[in-house]
């Protein structure tokens, strides 16, 4: 069997390759896996999103109407908008500053490293991280109040337990996530447009607004994109701050997969779908302008 | 950086290299940039030093006099003789190792036979092993628990088959990246002709595997598994709902609940072997270029 299964993998040259094969039987493990583990979860949701009593509905999705699921869904989407935009410009400043700023190497290097373990560094030691630091007892909160006289969560209504708290946060895993894929991008600009422009009378600033910005545009966007959906989708980091007193859409489901506090399994089928939506949107314009960053930046 | 060069510092020799061709000006960087990235560090850093401080922080009784001593290491040393600690740390260990090795024998095999024998179905796989970025992982443990918990599956309910649906959640996790790893690490060998050869000296399909194509992918495959070590150890949403505490991530969830110091030290330690996992893949080597960073993690 060894010799001519390999014969007939050659494309072109396979005159008798339309006859039944059993190739297919080489993959049948890995989608066997992933209907397991995971299009079999995802239709239970689904079907469970569109089912009421037994009966075929669409009062689950009605259902989303709900004051208190608008508002997690919106407190999600104000979240992963503030840390993927605010992530996104800030990441762009810091990958450029390693880029273009002539620092040494091994701070530009080591940036680089530290961005791909913080990244990486989220969830429930991140968050306790954070409480250590600006929370109630934080070092930086007594350090601001013992020094400065001023008290972050007293005086200036502070809460590491908020929207803002959630924000600074999640920043710490945005900003790494945003450098690690703009630096690539930034040094694919090739040095010959600059000299060009430049040579063209142009100003660095011209050069900026008018060749640099416009060419890096879609990776940003896309990148920003990203982050939103890294924000959208994280549930630790929010569900050990808050334990819940702030509804977040991704911490809503924890709480419903634990009791049903929703007291309907179908409207929690439902939120989980119109967080998958969200993700999906998201990820689709992101793969979206991928591609049409690719165009300039083939380096 | 290539030949012995003990005289030269390699930073300034880095600065040399990336200095403008015409300006031999050595300059020390710009203003702005060190600006940036020093605000940059400011922000990552002083979390770990808050998390360190209060780490220390725990008092350690003078047996001679009785008087109370900080800072001291007593934090690591509870944490250290904490058998629970010791427990959870091993079995997300367990895990994580299980699910690399489900993960490489499930897409290794399959990369290598979409390849060679049905290249039309690559799309089609690929799109498979991303879809876990539109999945976030609290929607995924949702449909995993509500399809494993009721007839005809009930497997959660055994520790085993709890343990079980666990790893298939993180090789799911893991497909994007692994996934990617293998097969860029597939493209840059030339894999009909090795295993031409290899057939041809009579070997079957799997001592191709085993001895021709994973050793080709090592440093690739190295990569993706220190990734998916990191963020199997710290991952918490899936791990508290399939099994509860027993797992590194609730565990530390839990002792941040109920302790004051400990957590601080385990926060840290849990830093460290982020650190330390990444540090592996900068040693291994990069397989599959860089920006190549994880959206699916523990967040």
């Amino acid at each position: 069997m060894t010799v001519k299964a390999t014969t007939a993998g050659i494309p072109g040259a396979s005159p008798a390759s339309r006859r039944f094969s059993w190739n297919w039987l080489g993959v049948v493990p890995f989608f066997a896996f992933a209907i397991a583990f995971m299009f079999l979860p995802i239709t239970f949701l689904v079907v469970g999103s569109f089912q009421s009593a037994g009966q075929w509905t669409l009062a689950n999705y009605i259902g989303l109407g709900d004051a208190y699921i608008q508002t997690a869904y919106r407190n999600s989407i104000i979240l992963s908008a503030i840390t993927a935009i605010g992530g996104g410009i800030l990441g762009f400043l810091i990958a450029a500053a390693l880029v273009l700023g002539r620092l040494p190497r091994a701070l530009t290097a080591g940036m680089l490293t530290f961005s791909g373990v913080a990244s990486n560094f989220a969830g429930v030691p991140l968050a306790l991280a954070f409480v250590f630091t600006i929370g109630n007892n934080g070092l930086l909160t007594k350090l601001l109040d013992e020094h400065l006289g001023i008290n972050i969560v007293t005086q200036a209504g502070f809460s590491l337990y908020s929207i803002l708290g959630l924000a600074i946060v999640y920043m710490y895993f945005q900003l790494p996530l945003m450098i690690l894929i703009i630096v690539p991008a930034i040094e694919g600009l090739r040095k010959d447009w600059r000299e060009a422009a430049l040579n063209l009378g142009a100003t660095p600033r011209q050069y900026w607004r008018s060749i640099a910005l416009p060419i890096l545009m879609p990776t940003i966007l896309g990148t920003i994109i990203l982050l939103f959906g890294n924000a959208f989708g994280a549930q630790a980091t929010a569900f050990q701050l808050t334990g819940g007193t702030i509804p977040i859409a991704p911490v809503v489901i924890g709480t419903q997969i634990r009791g049903d506090v929703l007291r309907n399994p179908g409207l929690g089928y439902a939120m989980a779908m119109g967080m998958v939506v969200i993700m999906g949107i998201s990820i689709g314009l992101y793969s979206l302008l991928q591609r049409r960053a690719e165009r300039w930046l083939r380096s | 950086m290539s030949g012995p060069a003990p005289v030269v510092d390699a930073a300034r020799l880095a600065d040399d290299l990336d200095a403008p061709p015409r300006g031999r000006r050595r300059e020390r960087g710009a203003l702005w940039a060190w600006v940036v990235v020093i605000i940059a560090i400011t922000y990552f850093i002083v979390p770990l030093i808050s998390t360190l401080e209060f780490s220390l922080r725990a008092a350690v009784k003078d047996p001679v006099t009785g008087e109370f001593i900080r800072p001291s290491l007593q934090a690591y040393t509870l944490v250290f003789n904490d058998p629970k600690f010791i427990d959870a740390l091993l079995y997300s260990f367990r895990m994580a190792l299980v699910t690399i090795a489900v993960s490489l024998l499930l897409l290794v095999p399959t990369a290598f036979w979409v390849r060679l024998k049905l290249p039309r179905l690559r799309p089609v796989v690929e799109l498979v092993t991303l879809m876990p970025f539109v999945i976030p992982p609290v929607i995924l443990v949702f449909g995993l628990i509500r399809t494993y918990s009721g007839q005809p599956f009930a497997i959660i309910s055994t520790p085993l088959g709890a343990d079980a649906v666990l790893v298939g959640a993180y090789v799911v996790l893991s497909f994007p990246y692994m996934y990617r790893a293998v097969d860029t690490g597939l493209a840059s060998i030339d894999l009909r002709s090795l295993t031409e050869a290899a057939q041809s000296m009579g070997a079957g399909w799997p001592r191709i595997l085993w001895s021709v194509i994973f050793p080709n992918l090592r440093s690739a495959l190295l990569s993706g598994a220190f990734l998916t070590l990191a963020i199997v150890i710290g991952e918490y949403t899936i791990a508290n709902f399939l099994v509860g505490t027993k797992p590194f991530g609730p565990y530390l969830s839990l002792l941040g609940q109920n302790k004051a110091y400990e957590p601080a030290a385990v926060s840290l330690i849990s830093f460290g072997i982020t650190w330390a996992a990444m540090l592996m893949i900068l040693i291994v080597g990069r397989g599959g270029g860089r920006g190549r960073a994880p959206v699916t993690g523990a967040r």
